[in-house]
């Protein structure tokens, strides 16, 4: 995959590494001569110095051959027109912006500009769920924030203990996409039962993910 | 504007631009509220200037709600940076549904993209240059000038 990405610092130079390290081609804009040349260490990322809401720059960097672009300066008017811009004049498949302003992550959705990830808001809700729910490890969230992804552990005392799968009383929009017991991956059925110790990984709903998480750790 | 209710409007920017309009619609009657991020920058008003003023980034949507925004019959973004102008005249428009949105865009090229966007654009840049332009007497021979002009 081509990834685009405009914006400098430590968020771009670690994020670019890990990119390429999977085997992806990275280009970066930065507008910072002092932070193009830093990047530019880098090995197997162009870095292209220049303002990246012009449109002129992002064609340079490739953008008619991308798939995808992010926008990751400090600053949200920034990211706005680049994404702005490459709407206009390339038909990027994924185009995502980091909003620095949580409030300002309506905006960018209801504009309609970019896919709006704040980082502020992510790890409130990190540390918010880490805090209400002990023990339950929960992974990054899928499809712009939607999607949850957690891992719970089965107490001994909890409720579902030898119940099938079909049988739990979770919320719509949740899925019981796999167990962990004694370390082991399994795949449940609806008739899989959960045992004590197991670990369940449960995918819903951002907005069911809560409730979903209540049941499996609901004691008697 | 005797007799009819006093319109609002809000503007982005308290330089010698967003100062000197504060200034003047301010004296005509208008309501304005002016935002800037340097507290400095409001020192640009004048006695004339009867309205409200703002300490806050624009791009801030808590800043832009602060200004009564939704009330507002016409926004101008006038700040030094034309991205930020760019996006707090959206918001205006799309957001708020402001009446008459008119934003500041320095950089000519970028002026014309956003125009066929749909967003009202002045330039300084190009207007000055233009005014130039034609004390200097070139705008005769166009060919001089292909592709700037």
């Amino acid at each position: 995959m081509k990834v685009l990405i405009v914006g400098g610092g430590k968020l771009v130079y670690y994020l670019s590494r890990t990119l390429v390290n999977k085997g992806n081609r990275v280009t970066v804009i930065n507008s910072s001569r002092e932070d193009s040349d830093k990047l530019a260490q880098m090995s197997k990322v162009d870095v292209i110095f220049g303002d990246g809401s012009e449109p002129e720059v992002l064609e340079d960097a490739g953008a008619f051959y991308c798939d995808a672009l992010l926008a990751l300066t400090p600053y949200d008017q920034v990211n706005f027109n680049v994404c702005q811009i490459s709407n206009a004049y390339f038909q990027i498949p994924r185009v995502v912006a980091l909003v620095n302003d949580p409030d300002n992550e309506i905006v960018f959705r209801k504009l309609g500009v970019a896919e709006a990830i704040s980082t502020t808001h992510i790890l409130t809700g990190l540390i918010e769920q880490t805090t209400i729910f002990e023990d339950i490890i929960t992974h990054a969230p899928a499809g712009t924030g939607k999607v949850s992804i957690s891992e719970v552990p089965i107490k001994k005392t909890a409720k579902v203990i030898n119940q099938k799968v079909k049988d739990l009383s979770l919320p719509k929009d949740c899925l019981i996409a796999g167990l962990l017991r004694k370390g082991k991956p399994i795949i449940p059925r609806g008739d899989t039962r959960i045992k004590r110790a197991d670990r369940v990984i449960v995918v819903s709903l951002t907005s069911n993910h809560d409730k979903a998480l209540g049941i499996l750790s609901e004691e008697f | 504007m005797p007799g009819k209710k006093k319109r609002f409007g809000v503007i982005a920017g308290s330089g010698r631009l967003g100062a000197f309009m504060g200034n003047k619609l301010s004296s005509y009657g208008y309501g304005i509220t002016i935002v800037d991020k340097d507290p400095e920058a409001f020192k640009n008003l004048s006695m004339e200037f009867s309205g409200f003023h703002i300490l806050g980034n624009i791009v801030e949507f808590r800043i832009l709600k602060k200004s009564n925004i939704k009330k507002a019959s016409f926004f101008i973004a006038t700040t030094g940076d034309d991205n930020t102008n760019i996006m707090v005249a959206q918001i205006a428009k799309d957001m708020f549904k402001v009446p008459l949105v008119v934003a500041r865009v320095d950089d000519p090229k970028k002026k014309e993209i956003y125009s066929e966007m749909g967003i009202k654009t002045v330039s300084p840049t190009q207007i000055s240059a233009d005014v130039f332009l034609e004390k200097l007497d070139l705008k005769k021979d166009r060919s001089l000038l292909k592709g700037w002009l």
